[in-house]
């Protein structure tokens, strides 16, 4: 049994983790993250982590499972720590991850300090992916958690997880990741949860809308350049590198007949380039401050995983010149590497996730510079 | 033990309250002309005799509303809406950076609608309005001035009689907002002079969703609601019998023993006053003197701790009190009214009422005393957490 807080999103994922909690017997507080600060036209139902719909479905849930629930005002950490940095990411070319951002810099920092401050053991959270002791479920906090993937495969989310030291994961509770989505819903059922059929989310919370660009515009000023192919032919203009992302290939506004993918963006020339899918093939990459969830650097053969859903790669760990730096070497390429992204590292067997980085350095077609490496 | 000190939120239901509900449950419709709607009537009728007797004016300037915040509505709109009728000019209202929101925003609303231009005028650093200051602020066009008996959040008691005697020499019509005061004040309608007054049952040991708000004969109010008719065409709607009936008979239980409760009340919150102030770190905030103060309320600036982490470790031991005003989600916001009167630091509000114990107090003080200096050494004594069912309360009022 151990004191345990539990963070709430109003979604059902984090609804049956403090269920599964109270079940195993643990002494369980419900705590509901208020993040942003959205007008109340903004706010769309079911989207995202920072609605008035969602605070009221976590306490409702808390309330239906008879433990005590808080809403803690985190915006100022989170607009600083995660909202502010992912604006500047983009501005630099690079695309972030804030799910992972917020998961390093909010929920571990700031949520789990302020957690054992008040004498909790654990901080739970919903997030599919387990915590194995001995290849046992965790139940109890303490060393010696391994942080493996999700049963359920596709939704798995042990990659924004990765950031997570052992200290941190010794303090960590994931209690549905031996759950499907599926089974995670008919236990919000049975216990009467109202959230049992609230749809997913995909989209990054603070921008409930998936604008991504029209968010980014209100935050940052246009800086126009020019869009280039591989030989330097300027084929477009463009009104800010952030509307861009590696791989990317809807909104480009050329009017071409082959499929032309974003190559590259560098931020400091304010200069797009696009060029055939070929062009995004990418066989290594560096890796800035890794972390690493046992605590150990792994070398030899890993997997490597990009992005949250994609698929993970065979690669090896080799040396990199800078000694802060980890750099990956890929027995198959993967194609539209935006640099900012994660890294992650995954056991040959791609079950235990290993830890890992931001991608400040990527094979890139030759002729234009690889862009500077983001902060965050 | 729990020990619930958020009497200024909630106090709890007087049995005499419960009584009449339970009574009042039955009746039929109090506007209905056979027996049984007129039995029904007897019940309303005798509830706005007896709240006009506990108060100090006649029956007919009762009206039974759903609340607080329905009350201090009524008397805001209704009066400027019927001023700006009357004249047909957009007319002028004071009120007080330190007014509850149910006074503040609808003043608000009515000045960006350009129904009315508004004043709001500063209070003094212990959140009391000096009288001066409102009277400076009242013009030829003013209609009404809104200031509040006592504050929410400081417990600063206003001097009511004053500022009301001095508004009727220059005609401009007075609201005050006595939602906090009655339940220790002696609230007098007639010896104040005040032209209108907003109530809310569950201050004073009445069930939630009923309060009342005097309305003194000769005061042009327009209705907010319209319909059949009910309470003078003021405020249409089928009479909440039950509501009503159990509102009035704690409203007469809570003044039969007011004078005990406020000598009861003030000596405990002056002695858990003496023990948290000798605690580092720890501030009394509002008036210092006994009189400008209301005895049921302690409200304490905490420095150096973090008022989210404060909540929690008070509640989970069994201390149920104020952090603070609570936004739409939940999450403490900064008060206004503290800002209001530049005042710093994690905010404690510790309200007690009519059924607080001795022994509630106690545990408080025991609480209290290791707990700030522990949360403000930056560890929190892992406290052995009771079966408790959070009180859901808003805080805000």
């Amino acid at each position: 049994m151990a004191r345990v807080l539990v963070a709430m999103s109003g979604g059902v994922d984090s609804a049956v983790a403090a269920a599964l909690l109270v079940d195993q017997g643990h002494e369980v507080t419900g705590v509901h993250l208020k993040l942003a600060d959205l007008p109340l036209d903004e706010q769309v139902p079911g989207h995202g982590c920072c609605t008035l719909d969602d605070a009221q479905d976590a306490r409702r849930a808390a309330q239906v499972l008879g433990i005590p629930y808080y809403v803690w005002d985190m915006s100022e950490v989170f607009e600083r720590e995660v909202q502010a940095p992912f604006a500047a990411t983009y501005a630099a070319g690079s695309t972030p991850n804030p799910c992972v951002t917020c998961n390093e810099r909010v929920k571990y920092a700031a949520l789990l300090e302020r957690a054992r401050a008040l004498g909790f053991d654990a901080l739970a959270t919903g997030h599919h992916a387990c915590l194995r002791r001995d290849g046992a479920p965790v139940v109890e906090p303490g060393a010696g958690a391994q942080l493996h993937r999700a049963v359920d495969g596709a939704k798995d989310q042990s990659y924004v997880l990765y950031v997570a030291t052992p200290d941190q994961l010794a303090h960590t509770l994931l209690p549905i990741g031996e759950l499907t989505k599926a089974a995670v819903r008919e236990v919000a059922a049975e216990r009467g949860l109202r959230v049992a059929n609230k749809p997913d989310s995909y989209d990054v919370c603070f921008i409930p809308d998936g604008d991504t660009a029209g968010y980014l515009s209100e935050r940052l000023s246009a800086a126009p350049g020019p869009i280039v192919d591989a030989d330097g032919a300027v084929l477009g203009t463009h009104d800010g590198v952030w509307r861009f992302t590696v791989g990317q290939r809807r909104g480009l506004g050329l009017d071409h007949h082959e499929r032309r993918f974003v190559t590259d963006v560098d931020a400091r020339s304010a200069t797009v380039r696009v060029g055939p899918r070929e062009e995004l093939a990418c066989r290594w990459m560096e890796l800035a401050g890794p972390t690493w969830t046992m605590g150990r650097r792994p070398a030899g053969t890993v997997r490597v995983q990009v992005r949250a859903h994609g698929r993970s790669v065979p690669g090896r760990v080799v040396p990199a010149q800078d000694p802060e730096r980890v750099r990956v070497e890929l027995e198959e390429p993967v194609y539209g590497l935006a640099l900012g992204q994660a890294g992650v590292l995954y056991s040959c067997d791609d079950r235990v996730c290993l830890g890992g980085g931001r991608v400040v350095a990527a094979e890139r077609p030759a002729g234009l510079p690889v862009a500077a490496s983001p902060s965050a | 033990m729990t020990s619930y000190l958020d009497h200024a939120a909630t106090t709890p239901p007087r049995p005499e309250a419960r009584a009449a509900l339970a009574r009042g449950l039955d009746a039929a419709n109090a506007s209905a002309t056979h027996l049984a709607g007129q039995a029904a009537r007897g019940l309303v009728e005798e509830a706005r005799e007896d709240v006009a007797t506990a108060l100090g004016c006649s029956p007919h300037e009762v009206v039974f509303t759903s609340g607080g915040t329905e009350a201090d509505n009524l008397a805001v709109k209704g009066v400027v809406w019927a001023a700006r009728d009357r004249s047909r000019t957009v007319p002028h209202l004071v009120t007080t950076a330190v007014e509850h929101p149910a006074v503040l925003d609808p003043a608000r609303w009515l000045a960006d609608r350009g129904d009315v231009r508004l004043s709001v005028v500063p209070p003094r650093c212990d959140g009391r309005v000096e009288v001066e200051r409102v009277l400076e602020a009242v013009r030829d066009d003013t209609v009404l001035v809104s200031v509040m008996a006592a504050n929410n959040e400081l417990g600063a008691v206003n001097d009511v009689a004053v500022l009301a005697a001095a508004l009727r020499s220059r005609g401009v019509a007075f609201h005050t907002d006595a939602v906090q005061a009655v339940a220790t004040l002696d609230v007098d309608v007639t010896g104040w002079g005040v032209d209108a007054l907003a109530l809310s049952a569950h201050k004073f040991g009445g069930p939630q969703g009923v309060g009342v708000a005097v309305l003194r004969r000769g005061l042009g109010v327009v209705p907010l609601s319209h319909g059949g008719g009910q309470d003078r065409g003021v405020r249409s709607g089928t009479f909440a019998v039950g509501l009503d009936a159990a509102c009035a008979a704690a409203l007469t239980a809570a003044v039969a023993e007011r004078a005990a409760v406020r000598h009861r009340l003030r000596s405990w919150t002056d002695r858990l006053a003496a023990a948290v102030t000798a605690l580092e770190g720890v501030e009394r905030s509002g008036p210092t003197e006994p009189e400008h103060r209301l005895a049921s309320h302690l409200h304490l600036l905490v420095a150096g701790v973090d008022p989210a982490a404060l909540a929690l470790t008070l509640d989970l031991v069994g201390v149920a009190a104020s952090s603070g005003a609570a936004c739409g989600a939940g999450a403490a916001t900064a008060s206004p009214v503290l800002e209001a009167c530049g005042l710093r630091g994690t905010p404690l509000r510790l309200s007690l009422g009519w059924s607080t114990t001795e022994a509630e107090v106690d545990r408080a003080e025991e609480v209290l005393t290791a707990v700030l200096p522990a949360l403000r050494a930056g560890a929190a004594p892992a406290p052995a957490a009771s079966a408790v069912s959070p009180v859901d309360a808003t805080g805000g009022s």
